[in-house]
This record gives structure tokens, sequence and C-alpha cells, in this order.
């Protein structure tokens, strides 16, 4: 039993090469992001030191931008721990869909480092796979891709201060670029996820410049809007069992 | 006095640990309620909407480069183009139209 997952096992051996393969592009699409939000770890006054180690133990994109966020905004330590909750509740739902999808007995180390590892892009490679999930393939998307972003997110930190505005400027946007790329697909297959992006939107847009609720801090708009649009969704709009792709 | 850093960051990593892991550590079966479900599926892309617009303006030196980045990236991701080159294909716009806006 304990060697089940033993890299001795051929399938394992192959199922690691696969993860490394499939790391690759996820690497690269980390790294860029990655530098991204270290030009915002640099803003909340986060060296790179703290930065990389945020991404390395986070490893989460929006989570990482947000926690950012509330901390350049000096918010409280519980806006934290809300603010966290929110932009990383969809972890939730991959972690749940994981757990349906390992072997049963799984050991604990197993299923510790697979949660670990949950991200859009990993989930999505792990999903794309045929039958129950061999964790060892994770960990080769992970072994390539963790320490890219975490490097990513250092090198922004520095490169942020060296750098002159105007690429700075630009650089800035990358993260915008990839939250639109997860979210812009889906709303063009499904009219409900269409409709909730651009209600999100223009919400958001109100709530940035109405009065008093502006006032709030970006991160507790973001997570106040966030409980109210989807659950607002959710009773309008529940999803059938058979609508249950990922 | 509520702005360590060492704190802030340790929070960041607990909380986010906690939400990827004890999902596929505890639950075993699958969830039923079906407001639950529906409210988790519709999370991220509110979320990531909501955190989009209109931050993207503020991110850049100019407002109007931001918007122009937000249009051109949501063409880009209308017609699939992937996460990474959405995300370079907004940071060229900000470089771009900055020469010309700023």
């Amino acid at each position: 039993m304990e060697n089940t997952y033993s890299l001795k096992n051929p399938d394992n051996k192959k199922a690691l090469y696969e993860g490394l393969k499939a790391g690759v592009p996820i690497g690269l699409g980390y790294f860029a992001v990655s530098f991204s939000l270290g030009i915002a770890a640099a803003n909340g006054g986060i060296g790179p030191v703290g930065g990389a180690v945020s991404s390395l133990l986070c490893l989460a994109s929006a989570g990482g931008y947000a926690g950012f966020m509330v901390i350049s905004t000096l918010g409280t330590y519980f806006e934290m721990v809300l603010m966290m909750f929110i932009a990383n509740i969809r972890y939730v739902l991959m972690s749940c869909a994981l757990s349906q999808r390992v072997d049963p007995d799984l050991p604990f180390v197993h299923r510790f480092f697979m949660g670990y590892l949950v991200t859009d892009e990993i989930f999505a490679a792990q999903v794309a796979r045929e039958g129950t999930l061999n964790p060892i393939f994770s960990y080769g998307c992970g072994i390539v891709a963790a320490p890219l972003w975490s490097f990513g997110t250092a090198l922004g930190c520095i490169a942020g201060q060296l750098m002159p505005i105007r690429l700075v400027s630009a650089f800035s946007v990358a993260l915008y670029g990839m939250f639109l790329a997860c979210i812009i697909p889906p709303a063009r297959k499904s009219r409900v996820v269409f409709g909730l992006v651009a209600v999100s939107f223009i919400l958001s847009y109100i709530c940035s410049v109405a009065p008093v609720i502006s006032s709030l801090s970006a991160g507790i708009r973001t997570v106040i809007l966030t409980v109210v649009i989807c659950s607002a969704a959710a009773i309008l709009f529940p999803r059938k069992e058979e609508d249950n792709e990922s | 006095m509520s702005h360590n850093q060492v704190i802030y960051i340790a929070i960041m990593a607990i909380v986010t640990l906690a939400i990827k892991i004890l999902p596929l550590t505890l639950i075993r079966k699958q969830i039923k309620n079906q407001f639950i479900q529906s409210f988790l599926y519709y999370v991220p892309y509110v979320t990531l909407a909501v955190m989009t617009f209109p931050a993207i303006m503020e991110a850049t030196q100019s407002p109007l480069a931001g918007i122009l980045a937000l249009v051109v990236g949501l063409v880009a991701a209308w017609f699939n183009a992937g996460l990474f080159p959405v995300a370079v294909i907004c940071c060229v716009v900000v470089f771009v139209s900055e020469f010309f806006l700023i």
C-alpha cells in the first residue's frame, strides 16, 4: 500500500512526466501574471521576500492580489480573513470536485498537497485527465509552476520599483487580462454568466463612486458585492445537476 | 497597530490553504444543497469581474488606457485567446496607448 505512489512504479513516472509537461505552459503564464502581482505587492510596501513567500504559500492569483490590496489599504486583519475567504471561495468548489475524483483511500498527506496545488489552471489540467486522479501528476505541474509563480512575484516586487513608470503601468494590467481570460469564455457560453459579469461591472463601478459605499475599502466592497450578486443569482438561476461542468 | 506584514501574510496563507485543503481532506460526499452549489458556481465569475472593473482604470497612468486594455482584453478573451495571450495583449495596449495619451 505504501508503495502505491512510489516513483518506482512506471505509471507514476509517466504521470510525473506528463505533469511536468503540463506545468510548463502553466508556469510561463503564472510567471507573467505573478510579475504583475509583485508590482501590486510592492505598492503595499511588501518586499521581494514577503512577496515570494506569500505567493509560494498561497499559490492563488486573485487571492494574492486581493490580499496585497488589503495590505496596501491598511485593512484590518478581519478584513483580510474575509477577503481571503471570498477571493478563494471558488477553490472550495474545485477542492470538492477533486475529492470526488481521487482514490477514496488516498492518504492525508497526498490530499494535503493536492489541495495546496489547487489553482484555476492546475485544476483545469487535472480534471481534463481520465479516471482516478494521480497526485503525482499534480506534483509534476506544481514542481514547474509554483517556483515560477514565486520567483515572478519576487521579481515584480524588485523590478516594479526600478522599471520606468510607463512599463509598470503596462505590466500592472496583466492580472486583469488574466481575470478576463478566466471569466469571458464561460460568459460567452452561458447567458446567465454573461449577465452576471455585466451586472458585476456595473454595480462595482456604481459602488466605487456612490456616496457612503465608496468610502468602504475596495476589499470590503468586493466581498459585499460578491455575496449579494451570487446569492441573487443562486436564487434566480439555480443550477441543475447536469450543468455541473467545471 | 494592526498592520504587521508577517501577520497579514500568515492570515493570507492560513485562510487560503484551509479553503483549498479542507474540502479535499474532509468532504467525501457530493454537495447536495442547490443554493450552495449555485452560489459557489457563480462566485469566481462575480469576484473576478468586480475586481477587474473599475480597478483596471486606476492601475494605469491614464484611466483611458485602462479602459482600452479592458475593451481589447474583453474582445481577445471572447475569442478564447487564452490566459497568457490576453494578459500580454492588455499590457501592450496600455504601453502603446500611453505614448499618445500622456
